[in-house]
């Protein structure tokens, strides 16, 4: 088993410690201020400026008795799949406007409304590239075939009788943000295509032992069964070694979005690879060069060349609160929050700069710290009013460093689409409010 | 000397252990890695579902079309998206952008940017027309293949397109693509006064 990731600052939420902010005030003073500052930011993030915290009758509560205590409440059962409280209605999936059409298209999760690691189904964020399919579980079926002894068609009942297994995943299309003009306002316009889950299914080398490897097995061709029969190829190794063949999401059957009843999760790839509405793995001794593998899912260079297969989602953070467009209420004690990933394991460090980049420090990791699974990164910050520049810095077990925007447009122009995991900057203005630095 | 904790989880560790033993002893089928789940599949249920092609050719069907069929199912299906002369629109451009793809506007398209013509059958095969996949019969995806192929200069406009034609067509793409470098960019980590 590998050694835990270094934590440092390893202390409640809201106490820094003296070595990250040496002039911080008592912990008590602290706390009553960040309980007041993170009021109001989620207040300004869910429903703009007007986030009044007086009472609509205009009684303030205390002394006033709140009015939910005066009579009962609804009834159990009042609703029989539960959903968030009216006054969330702001959180909701990220959708661009004007786009042409909405069948090959996105919407992204809100970033900056979040917390913890787990992404709710319900605001996991979407790519499809035909639509999502209605599909009835019980007439779904999937084929394994190609080079294996014995081809087979499993139904979804068939795959959970087999062992299952459970683990936590980021999921992350690979143009999250794309390097050209115009540039995102928010964390969600940024990096909304990134979501993080629990997934339960089998594991594919499970399926591949009912059916028999062939010795020239070398690759495996995903297809969904949407309109747009999705396909790509997966290394065979990458098979044999972490994929799932998943059929339920935090803990229920996937959401339709997410692949119902059957989808793929490669952990750490790029989205488009972890196959949703998954009805056929076939496995073969070259890549298929699917569209989706060539004249998509390339990075076009500065030279003309592109690359092909660039499959692994490299190591990035961003900053989500305080995020662009929100407002930090004062000048004094911000908890500056957010997530960090790597496809290619554990992250090992988070570095945060709130001086534009020229001195950094390393933030609170939050446990847990999962491989290929979101984690949570805060920083004690002491803000003095005057404008800056915060950002955070991904580092992977690997040791690879997140780089800046500018390291990765010099190598790779700003025609490379995908697998732009580029240091997110934000703008603190004196007047509180974030903006995206980039623009 | 160990603690009472200590001599517990030892023993725990152990029931555990005797328990794994007699487990396995008992039910060792379980070990095994077949469990018989799922049917194998007939050959037609194979034929139905087998429908990816490989850049070889291997794969794709019996039979062939026109490019002058291939426009007429074009002005059909695919005008609408894709414009008169692979334009684009809602859909993606098809043509055109060869030899735009190492200056700063790059125009990515079947005629520019794909590596194999086989993929264009694959594709449209099992996700054209958008409303309709799977809608066209062999003979017009052949032919709608190969009328994207003229549109492109690729095959002349009284071409026949079938297996053979794609296999063997050398896309001006075909030795663009180059695999993973990354990591190509390496972050210095600086922690204290570093350059912006």
């Amino acid at each position: 088993m590998a050694r835990p990731p270094k934590v440092v600052n390893k202390v409640p939420n809201s106490v820094p410690t003296t070595e990250a902010i040496p002039s911080l005030e008592p912990p008590a003073t602290t706390r009553r201020q960040f309980l007041r500052s993170s009021g109001a930011l989620l207040g300004a993030a869910a429903a703009g400026e007007a986030l009044a915290q007086a009472p609509k009758s205009g009684a303030e509560s205390p002394p006033a008795i709140p009015e939910s205590m005066k009579a009962p409440g609804a009834p159990v059962g009042g609703k029989l799949y539960g959903e968030p409280s009216p006054y969330e209605a702001k959180v909701i999936r990220n959708v661009p406007s004007g786009l042409t059409q909405y069948i090959s298209a996105s919407s992204r999760t809100p970033l900056g409304d979040l917390d913890g690691i787990i992404t709710p189904s319900g605001l996991f964020y979407e790519r499809h590239h035909g639509g999502v399919p209605a599909i009835d579980p019980a007439e779904h079926r999937l084929m394994l075939h190609g080079l294996v002894k014995t081809p087979l068609i499993f139904t979804v009942d068939d795959l959970r009788r087999f062992p299952s297994v459970s683990k936590i995943y980021f999921l992350e299309c690979s143009g999250n943000p794309v390097y050209k003009k115009p540039y995102g306002k928010t964390a969600s316009d940024l990096v909304g295509l990134v979501s993080c889950g629990e997934w339960t299914g089998v594991a594919l080398r499970t399926l591949f032992d009912e059916a028999g490897l062939m010795p020239n097995a070398k690759w495996v061709m995903a297809e969904g069964a949407d309109a747009a029969a999705m396909t790509r190829s997966i290394p065979l190794d990458k098979c044999l070694d972490d994929v799932l063949v998943v059929y339920s999401q935090n803990g229920e059957r996937l959401r339709p979005e997410q692949g119902y009843p059957l989808r793929l999760i490669v952990p750490g790839y790029e989205g488009n690879m972890n196959v949703k509405w998954l009805r056929r793995l076939k496995v073969t001794d070259a890549p298929v060069y699917s569209r989706e593998e060539t004249s998509k899912y390339t990075d076009l260079l500065p030279d003309g060349t592109a690359r092909e297969f660039t499959f692994c989602m490299e190591a990035k953070s961003i900053i989500t609160s305080p995020s662009g467009g929100q407002r930090v209420p004062s000048p004094g004690f911000v908890e500056i929050r957010g997530i960090a990933w790597s496809g290619h394991g554990k992250v090992k460090r988070v570095d945060v700069s709130v001086d534009g980049g020229r001195n950094w420090a390393e933030a609170v990791l939050q446990e847990p710290v999962l491989t290929r699974s979101l984690t949570r990164f805060r920083y004690a910050w002491r803000w003095d009013g005057k404008p800056t520049v915060i950002q955070s810095r991904a580092v992977d077990e690997t040791g690879y460093v997140q780089p800046t925007f500018e390291e990765l447009l010099a190598k790779r122009g700003d025609n490379s689409f995908y697998h732009n995991n580029a240091v997110q900057p934000w703008r603190v203005a004196t007047s509180g409010e974030v903006s995206n630095a980039n623009n | 000397m160990p603690t009472i904790d200590a001599r517990r989880r030892a023993s725990r560790v152990c029931c555990a252990l005797l328990a794994g033993a007699a487990w396995f002893v008992a039910f060792p089928v379980i070990a095994q890695t077949h469990y018989g789940f799922g049917r194998p599949a007939t050959a037609a249920q194979l034929a139905a579902w087998d429908i990816d092609v490989a850049p070889d050719g291997k794969n794709l069907p019996a039979g062939s079309g026109s490019v002058a069929k291939g426009r007429e199912v074009y002005n059909t299906q695919c005008i609408a998206c894709h414009g008169a002369k692979g334009e684009g629109g809602i859909g993606d451009k098809l043509a055109g952008g060869q030899g735009t793809l190492a200056t700063p506007a790059p125009v990515k398209t079947v005629g520019s940017y794909w590596p194999y013509a086989t993929t264009l059958f694959d594709y449209i095969r099992r996700a054209m027309p958008l409303n309709a996949p799977q809608s066209l019969s062999t003979e017009e995806v052949y032919a709608v293949s190969g009328y994207v192929l003229f549109l492109n200069g690729l095959v002349n406009e009284n071409a026949v397109i079938d297996a053979h034609t794609l296999a063997n067509l050398k896309m001006p793409n075909r030795n663009g693509f180059i695999g993973d470098q990354r990591p190509d960019v390496k972050d210095s980590g600086c922690m204290r006064d570093c350059a912006k």
